[in-house]
């Protein structure tokens, strides 16, 4: 694999490439078609460049892996609040997840329902085009009209428009503490209502899921909140009795067990060790156990007041086929090489948003160096 | 400022054109007039003027596709417009060019409580929006001080942001989806109650794009449940250094204000004399909001207070009262009016570091004696969003340039202290030469091919965003005669 030591090495890297490069920050998330192409790394592009607590932002290399960014910000008593998934997990992949990777990958994790998703953090960053030139967009501030955002271009871009070498980003505290509420015994639908409700409270929900198979194999329906001590006490309380009519409610405040808990739903521990194909499947809310439904899936798992349903299927199958006509979205993030060859794993675009990809990708990598195929 | 000379050839055939949009939009949307179209001359930055070519004032997505069908095969450049408030001349139009004004599409289309979302016609006004969900204790999270008056496609087009955005974040952060329309009158619609994109987050580029990519004619808007309670604190301090440093340091202990406003004693002053919000005297003040019930709000203003005693604050007041709430903000939101009253001004609203406020605001001050000009400061001090207001006289020959190169100056200053030229207000035409203390040539060429895609004739919002030189062979090539 390469990786290039400095910027300019990869851009050099790049001018003189004829053939194309299979990117990857630390290799943990190979999401979208069968690439081939000469694997090109971040790792060479590592390390804090910047962390300024007072001002809740860093800045580092693309290939900085993320253990490294957290540690640093735990240090300072703050957090990656949009609590980005591990996939190695759910993919039985190895490696080391990047911040780069992670921003290519606008990869977001439970907390994303009330804070933002990875791109609503991003403040700035450098990249290399498929021309060899390198370019920045945004900067290190919190604010930030100057020009076009081509950073939420390139987030969730995986690789396909450039190659990150650099990110700024926000961060936030960490809480002082956390409690995870719990009702047990849920349908499917009735759990959908109930996070909705706990959602639409004036009690800052962050985190709302919903696992049909919980832990001793009865639905669970989990709702967290973060704050001062005193703060999640009061809100605890006040959320149990808003929401008592639909069951009992336990409240814990371990914060090891509130931490495990919403690592599970993050990382989508019920599925791992499961065979089967995975899909990610973003709708509205409300529309979500409907739709699961149709799946006639081997298990789900609900996060995002149900906005972000997770379900494991059997091998081969066209989930959309299943779905048919509905508004949001659906992405095939586990399944073999031949699945993946045979089924689109990302949501195919309407011709007219297609034209606006396509244009886009061609613009950005004329040459088509950069993960040629993997969205097509 | 240069704006490019307006194509003859298309002046020439007005009366064609003029034709051809009456075929599709009723008499009192299409507005040609030169007494009439006047009206439209400018946006809330007066200092540029230039009546259109045309106006037209659409009802629905249908008519806007037509609008843009027309122009485009006719090859005239197009002027979005929202309300027109623009303080970087965002909607300036070109002689040739027609004005495009959302202002009559401002139905709400759908409000949905339990996926907390709304969708509108975006030339809605922001306030509005929360106006049709407060009743039921909703609310839509950005708040541009103009928020009485702007259009949310406005706010769309410059990524507004507001007072509140420390917590909830700006436009983009608050956008779910939206039907956009392109210069060749095609639709599209992105996103919708859903989060974030299956492929390309082409939401996030045209949020920001200055109405340069397309037309956004309905937008699904995220709402949020409002918080049990607020309660501004006042804080007055013997300097800017030490009110920037109580700043930091709040951040640092883990709190999070919903917002954190910051006066220098030249707005203070002004404002107290107009608004009497009973402002005390002092360098430097800050507003700092919390939310919650009485108890929270109590404990987060109890840890705020103890910060502040540690920079010997002159004054300390926490509101009482929701009338003791409201004159704290009166002050606040009176600022610029204030100023107006007093002096011509530009208002500008370069983005810093946090950390950088002590040593930017001592760079103003020195520029500002340098240029012989005053300069008040009111800003957004939790995210490094200023508002520098130069104050000058629009009557004496040469103040204006006098107070633009002094502005460009500032701006450049915050861009060496690791900012950028406009946090919430956008490049329009007032930064637009500005672009280059910014970003490089090549920064800029990724921009421009994203247009290249979306707007191949760029034809939509002319000469705004990037220096003419800049984009001088992207253009359309003025039709020979």
């Amino acid at each position: 694999m390469m990786t290039p030591e400095t910027e300019e090495a990869l851009a050099e890297a790049v001018r003189a490439a004829r053939d194309p490069f299979r990117i990857q920050g630390g290799g943990t998330r190979p999401v979208g078609r069968p690439v081939t192409g000469a694997a090109l790394g971040t790792a060479g592009l590592s390390g804090v460049r910047l962390y300024e607590p007072g001002a809740l932002t860093m800045v580092a290399g693309a290939g900085t892996p993320l253990a490294e960014i957290e540690a640093a910000l735990a240090a300072e008593g703050q957090r990656l609040a949009f609590e980005p998934m591990d996939h190695r997990g759910l993919l039985g992949t190895e490696g080391t997840p990047t911040i780069g990777g992670a921003a290519a990958a606008n990869v977001s994790g439970p907390r994303r329902i009330s804070v933002g998703a990875c791109r609503d953090f991003l403040l700035g960053l450098r990249f290399v085009d498929g021309t060899g030139a390198v370019v920045k967009n945004g900067g290190r501030v919190m604010k930030n009209v100057t020009g076009y955002d081509l950073v939420k271009l390139m987030a969730g871009s995986h690789g396909t428009l450039g190659v990150l070498t650099e990110v700024s980003f926000k961060v936030l505290p960490a809480p002082a503490a956390a409690a995870t509420l719990t009702i047990r015994g849920l349908s499917d639908a009735a759990a959908v209502a109930v996070l909705a409700r706990a959602l639409g409270s004036p009690f800052e929900v962050t985190g709302a899921a919903h696992r049909p198979l919980g832990a001793a194999g009865a639905p669970e329906t989990l709702i967290r909140i973060e704050g001062f001590e005193s703060s999640v006490a009061y809100r605890a309380r006040r959320l149990s009795a808003l929401l008592g009519d639909a069951g009992a409610v336990a409240v814990e405040t371990d914060p090891d067990r509130v931490a495990e808990t919403w690592t599970g739903v993050r990382d989508v521990a019920d599925f791992h060790g499961r065979a089967g194909d995975v899909w990610r499947l973003s709708v509205k809310p409300g529309d979500a156990p409907a739709l699961a439904e149709r799946l006639g899936a081997e298990a789900l798992l609900y996060d995002w007041g149900g906005g972000l349903v997770w379900a494991l299927i059997p091998e081969g199958t066209d989930a959309r086929a299943a779905l048919g006509t509905y508004a949001g979205h659906a992405t095939l993030v586990r399944a073999s090489a031949e699945t993946r060859a045979r089924i689109p794993p990302f949501q195919p675009e309407v011709p007219a948003l297609a034209r606006i990809s396509a244009g886009l990708r061609a613009k950005f990598d004329p040459k088509g160096l950069f993960n040629p195929g993997l969205t097509g | 400022m240069e704006m490019p000379a307006p194509d003859a050839a298309i002046l020439s055939r007005k009366d064609k054109i003029i034709a051809r949009l009456a075929k599709e939009l009723p008499a009192d949307a299409l507005i040609h007039d030169p007494a009439e179209t006047r009206a439209y001359e400018c946006d809330a930055l007066t200092a540029y003027r230039c009546p259109p070519l045309a106006v037209v004032l659409p009802a629905s997505t249908a008519e806007v596709s037509a609008v843009l069908r027309i122009c485009h095969e006719e090859r005239v450049p197009v002027v979005p417009r929202g309300a027109g408030t623009s303080l970087a001349g965002g909607a300036l139009p070109t002689a040739d060019s027609v004005i495009l004004g959302v202002a009559r599409m401002n139905d709400v289309l759908e409000t949905d409580y339990a996926n907390r979302f709304i969708r509108v016609q975006t030339g809605r006004t922001n306030l509005s929006v929360t106006g049709a969900v407060e009743e039921e204790g909703f609310f839509y999270a950005p708040d541009p001080s103009s928020q009485l008056a702007c259009a949310i496609a406005g706010n769309i087009a410059m990524n507004s942001g507001g007072a509140h955005c420390l917590k909830y974040g700006v436009t983009t952060n608050n956008l779910l989806g939206a039907t956009v329309v392109l210069m060749d009158g095609s639709v599209v619609e992105l996103g919708g109650a859903h989060l974030d994109a299956g492929g390309l987050d082409l939401l996030g580029v045209i949020c920001g794009s200055e109405g340069q990519l397309g037309v956004v004619t309905e937008a699904t808007l995220r709402i949020l449940r409002q918080p049990e309670g607020a309660r501004p604190l006042l804080m007055g301090f013997s300097s800017n250094e030490v009110a920037g440093a109580c700043v930091s340091d709040i951040i640092k202990a883990g709190l999070l204000p919903v917002a954190i406003e910051f006066m220098d004693r030249p707005c203070i002053r002004a404002c107290e004399d107009f608004a009497h919000a009973g402002y005390p005297d002092v360098e430097a003040l800050l507003i700092v909001e919390v939310e919650g019930s009485a108890a929270e709000i109590d404990e987060q203003l109890g840890l705020i207070k103890q910060i502040a005693a540690t920079h010997n604050p002159d004054e300390l007041r926490e509101s009482g009262s929701a009338e003791e709430s409201a004159l704290i903000w009166k002050g606040r939101k009176s600022a610029f009016g204030a100023m107006g009253q007093i002096n011509d001004y530009i208002c500008l609203d370069g983005t810093i570091p946090v950390s950088e406020l002590p040593r930017v605001l001592k760079g103003i001050g020195d520029l500002s004696k340098a240029y012989g000009l005053g300069v008040a400061n009111v800003f957004h001090a939790g995210d490094g969003n200023m508002h520098p207001l130069i104050l000058f006289d629009a009557n004496a020959p040469g103040e204006l340039e006098k107070a633009e190169a002094l502005g460009a100056d500032i701006l450049t200053l915050c861009v060496e202290a690791g900012g950028c030229l406009t946090g919430e207000h956008g490049v329009g035409v007032e930064k637009r030469d500005l672009m280059a203390a910014q970003y490089a040539p090549e920064d800029m060429e990724a921009q421009m091919r994203v247009k290249d895609v979306f707007d191949p004739d760029w034809l939509l919002n002319p000469a705004k965003v990037f220096p003419l030189e800049t984009s001088a062979s992207r253009r359309p090539a003025m039709a020979a005669e």
